[in-house]
């Protein structure tokens, strides 16, 4: 393989997966051996090769989200040795690598655990409730037209690179994750500040604000203790400046907007 | 349940009255630490005698008492509230979790080092608040300040810190008030968005500062009269 490293030995692991058959049937750590594991390999890829392993042993693979695999998509998850996306930060499940582990490790590989993030099956779990709170305000309505000029609104560098710096939230949910309360409010914030600080979104700013907060409280998420946990785990790199910018919107929304 | 009743029940408007009343709790304290001060005047109690008199008559400050009730008890109450959300938010735990990777002891502990305190301030106003104030749990003796009686808490104050074990309880809810502020004075600020890079820098030194000079006055008083004696 291009770029692999010659002199990595290939390691053995032990892992211990949860695995859990549907909503509805209680789960449990599960151990499996896996041997002769490329330190060049993703994780994600380690995951294949035991799928494989099981495929011939004619057992039930582990089922586990994933798309992309380039670290964008927000699709890859796991809770891996008591960490949201792995011992990595900045980075996501799928752009984590099996060097960073050691030839012997013990590796425990849990789902994201949340009332609100329910388990579909083992490793898997409905991350729905992101949909729903997008849709009740995570969005800019523009009447249809004709194309209107790129750049014709002006709007300061600064405050589009932050604005751009929010709308990088990949919506993978480690934020909940991490979060001792398994609150959202880094995810609803990042969607939030990222339209309420471009002109185009400012016209729904306080609605959006109302609706979407009303929406994450409805999912059952738990409210933010300002830990900090949520952004030292984000493999983007939201900022906790976006929540103050949140419950500044969110108050200013309450106390000023026409829904009474 | 109209706009006022929805804001104050979402999550995030449980917190904005966490942080207000915890503000103003932080007030409560500066003004506390410095009344108490006038327990090292050397003037065998009369300046803190006559300052604990004025504190337990003067209208304004009966006013403000119940004031300060009302802010405990909306701390406390939405602390409740938001434990209790908190907890239901993840029914299943990690079977392995490492959160001092991400974050700071004292921000996932908010909850008991507020119990721990909550219990010294039960224990506190049974020995100092409910005697000076209602005459119960034995009252206390009286003193005569240039020919008028006060009550002389000064003289309680002398004796309860003569017992070790009642030093060791108030300087433990210190430290744990000292823990509770650190972190809770910034987060304050973060939860009512008060947030900006000219600012939020001197806010989180500032808070740090704070808590320990707030808290290490307060500890030193009962450690004080125990050597003292």
């Amino acid at each position: 393989m291009a770029g692999s490293n010659p002199n990595a030995k290939p390691m053995d692991l032990t892992l211990k997966i949860w695995r859990q058959k549907d909503r509805n049937t209680a789960g449990q750590l599960v151990t499996y051996p896996l041997k002769n594991i490329s330190p060049d390999m993703s994780f994600l890829e380690m995951l294949d090769v035991l799928n494989e392993e099981l495929l011939v042993r004619g057992e039930e693979p582990v089922a586990f989200d994933h798309d992309c695999r380039e670290g964008i998509c927000g699709m890859c998850s796991l809770f891996i040795n008591g960490r949201a996306h792995g011992p990595e930060r900045g980075t996501t499940t799928c752009q984590l690598h099996m060097r960073h582990f050691n030839h012997g490790d013990t590796i425990t590989i849990e789902p994201w655990r949340a009332a609100a993030f329910p388990v579909h099956k083992d490793l898997i779990v409905d991350r729905s409730a992101f949909d729903r709170i997008q849709q009740a305000g995570g969005y800019v309505s523009v009447n249809t037209g004709g194309v209107p000029d790129a750049n014709e609104i002006p709007i300061p560098k600064t405050i589009a690179d932050k604005a751009f710096d929010a709308a990088t939230c990949i919506g993978c949910g480690a934020c909940v994750a991490a979060c001792k309360n398994a609150s959202a409010m880094l995810f609803v914030s990042a969607k939030v500040s990222q339209l309420a600080m471009l002109p185009q979104g400012k016209v729904e700013a306080k609605t959006r604000a109302e609706n979407m907060v009303a929406q994450m409280d409805v999912e059952g998420f738990g409210a933010c203790s300002n830990t900090g946990a949520c952004a030292a785990e984000c493999p983007v790199g939201i900022s906790l400046d976006n929540i103050a910018m949140l419950n500044r919107e969110y108050l200013g929304a309450k106390a000023s907007s026409e829904n009474v | 349940m109209n706009w006022f009743t929805k804001t104050f029940s979402s999550t995030i408007g449980r917190k904005i009255i966490m942080s207000i009343t915890g503000l103003f709790l932080c007030s409560f304290l500066v003004v506390h630490l410095i009344g108490n001060l006038t327990l090292f005047k050397g003037d065998d109690g009369v300046t803190f005698n006559l300052y604990s008199h004025f504190m337990a008559n003067n209208p304004i400050i009966r006013t403000m008492e119940i004031v300060l009730v009302l802010g405990f008890v909306f701390h406390i109450y939405d602390a409740l509230v938001l434990t209790r959300r908190n907890k239901a938010a993840r029914p299943v735990g990690y079977a392995e979790n490492h959160p001092q990777e991400n974050s700071t002891w004292s921000s996932r502990n908010m909850g008991l080092l507020g119990t721990v305190i909550l219990v010294f301030l039960i224990i506190h106003l049974w020995n100092f608040f409910v005697p000076a104030r209602f005459g119960a749990a034995g009252g206390l003796e009286g003193v005569v300040i240039e020919n008028v009686d006060y009550d002389n808490l000064y003289l309680k104050v002398v004796q309860s810190f003569q017992i070790w074990w009642y030093v060791l309880i108030y300087v433990i809810s210190m430290i744990a008030l000292a823990y509770h502020l650190i972190h809770g004075f910034q987060s304050a600020f973060q939860s009512l968005g008060l947030t900006h890079k000219k600012y939020t820098p001197f806010i989180k030194t500032f808070g740090v500062v704070f808590s320990i000079a707030v808290c290490f006055g307060f500890a030193i008083i009962p450690i004080y009269f125990f050597f003292a004696a």
